[in-house]
């Protein structure tokens, strides 16, 4: 059983081609980063497997079960979570009611109160998040996240906008995750790429136009060319 | 933050207990308006669990409360008088209203939802003007008695009708407390700040909004019971979107999200309408002056602006 599988999965905007025939499969426990220019459709990617967009052709499966036309929150309730790349909290409640939201009630491995002292949040607990600093709050935003117990977890951009002392923490954060739980990273940071990535994927106009090891990955003369070229 | 809601309810109980001496010391005057505030302090608490919580501005509420007045009036009409069965169907029609017009509403939200709302608010108007049969068209109906509960106390005596109203609003007031503080009413909650998050985190959001608007359209037939009882008498502009509006002025006044901030606001509407008498055309003009009054000076209301000001922020639950 794969983690997740998309099969040829298309999406207009109008005229505009995002995603064309994406076809890709990750493995349980994998952490696989997919990279791109700005407006690649990466985000998009995301939405579709979310499902927060419907895709105009392809499917998509869920550790076996397929998910192509599911609203949101069944997903959610398979074990997918995923993050914002602009943050996406509910900025006038307290960090506790933040999580209390997150955490199925039944099937909570632990309390909201345990999982908040086991990040080391709990002193901040009662808070109300709009008060956090822009980077506390991209941290929250993977809090939430990693409070729905999830088993297949979509990153989005984490580490955007943040210092490197910030950036170091959410990198901690994810780099210390139970291999029960597959990630994939949309991430600009090719360090961070780099470091925490099994496999990378890079996504070009709406295309994939190369899968492999993150060896791989480097010594591609195409990635370069589109993408790594910019960066070095 | 958790010291103010503790301490909150223990307003809400001294609140109660003025509520209970007051009618002893007010004239007929004030005892009549007192339970107008209370009939319409309810229907604002209950427009709150939608603007306030769940962050849906309904333009047609006065539809529920209307609808729940007309059918304590057709019921009468019909030579019933039963209490518990006019109350029983008094709040159920409205809720299957709602749970109908809740299906066409909730699949539009912000702006439009507003108009939606108002749309087919407007329709039952037009129905309740058109209807002449069943609704008395414009004259509407008149000669409603006061309930007869099959109690030695006569509910023509203002007093003994006001306690009614008043056992009713507490009541209210605590199932609406305790809804709000469940983890149905918290997820509600979530789903004002940010709907798309909650579906990310496995809510799901139509039905909570749809509950939510459900047990909304029930409070305020349940306020209009009690109206068409206190007033013996209903037409369509109770339906009207001029009534809808006024409420809403009620919750904003008040403090959307603060649950008792809209009886404060109801509370004021009222007491200003008789002082300047709703049938002079110098009322609308006020209703106005006050609304602007509010969104320039007291975004938050009255009640939400004090809470504000004790540096303890509505929204933390
Ligand atoms: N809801 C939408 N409606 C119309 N166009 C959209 C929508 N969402 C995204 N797009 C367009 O689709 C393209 C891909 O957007 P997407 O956000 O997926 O890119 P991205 O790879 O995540 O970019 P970035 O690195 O900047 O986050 C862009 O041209 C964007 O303008
Ligand atoms: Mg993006």
């Amino acid at each position: 059983m794969k983690a997740l599988e998309t099969k040829s999965l298309t999406k207009h905007f109008g005229g505009l081609a995002v995603l064309q025939d994406i076809s890709m499969t990750v493995e349980v426990g994998e952490r696989r980063a997919i990279i791109g220019p700005n407006g690649a459709g990466k985000t998009t990617f995301f939405n579709t497997i979310s499902g927060v967009i419907k895709p105009n052709a392809g499917e998509i499966f869920v550790f076996g079960d397929k998910v192509t036309q599911l609203p949101p929150f069944r997903r959610a309730r398979l074990g997918l979570a995923r993050t914002f790349q602009q943050n996406n909290l509910f900025v006038n409640l307290s960090l506790l009611d933040n999580i209390n939201l997150a955490m199925p009630p039944n099937q909570a491995k632990m309390t909201p109160r345990d999982f908040l002292d086991n990040w080391g949040w709990w002193d901040k607990s009662t808070i109300p998040v709009k008060e956090f600093s822009y980077g506390e709050q991209r941290q929250v935003e993977l809090l939430l996240a990693l409070a729905q117990s999830p088993r297949l977890l979509l990153l989005d951009e984490p580490t955007a906008g943040m210092s490197s002392v910030e950036t170091n923490k959410i990198t901690t954060m994810i780099r210390n995750l139970s291999r029960e739980i597959t990630v994939l990273i949309i991430e600009h940071d090719m360090d961070v790429v780099f470091d925490f990535a099994d496999r990378i994927t890079v996504l070009n106009y709406g295309r994939v136009l190369f899968e492999g090891a993150k060896d791989e990955v480097r010594s591609d003369e195409r990635v370069k060319e589109v993408y790594l070229g910019s960066v070095d | 933050m958790h010291r103010m809601l503790t301490k909150y309810p223990i307003w809400g109980g001294l609140l109660l207990l003025a509520l209970f001496i007051l009618p002893l010391l007010l004239s007929p005057y004030g005892l009549s308006l007192l339970t107008q505030v209370l009939i319409f302090g309810l229907f604002a608490m209950s427009l709150d669990l939608l603007m306030g919580y769940t962050g849906l501005v309904s333009f047609n509420h006065a539809t529920y409360f209307g609808v729940g007045a007309y059918t304590v009036a057709i019921l009468a009409g019909l030579g019933l008088n039963n209490f518990w069965l006019s109350l029983v169907l008094g709040i159920s029609i409205p809720v299957l209203l709602a749970l109908l017009l809740g299906l066409l509403v909730l699949r539009s939200s912000g702006p439009y939802f507003l108009m939606i709302t108002l749309a087919f608010g407007q329709m039952i108007f037009a129905l309740a003007w058109r209807w002449r049969t069943i609704t008395g068209g414009d004259d509407g109906l008149a000669g409603i008695p006061r309930p007869d509960l099959g109690l030695p106390m006569s509910m023509w005596k203002a007093q003994n009708f006001y306690y009614l109203v008043l056992v009713f609003f507490a009541f209210a007031c605590l199932i609406l407390w305790k809804f709000i503080h469940s983890r149905l009413g918290k997820a509600i909650v979530g789903v004002r700040e940010s709907e798309t998050r909650m579906q990310a985190l496995g809510h799901n959001t139509w039905g909570l909004k749809y509950l939510s608007y459900i047990v909304a359209g029930g409070f305020a037939g349940l306020a209009g019971v009690f109206y068409v009882y206190f007033n013996g008498f209903i037409s369509p502009q109770e339906l009207n979107w001029t009534m809808s509006g006024q409420v809403i002025l009620m919750v904003i006044i008040g403090g959307a999200g603060t649950l008792f901030g809209p009886v404060v606001g109801a509370g004021m509407i009222i007491i200003l309408q008789n002082l300047i008498s709703s049938h002079t055309e110098r009322w609308p003009i006020s209703m106005g002056i006050i609304f602007i009054l509010c969104v320039m000076y007291l975004r938050d209301g009255v009640v939400g602006s004090a809470l504000k000001l004790r540096k303890k922020g509505r929204g933390n639950l």
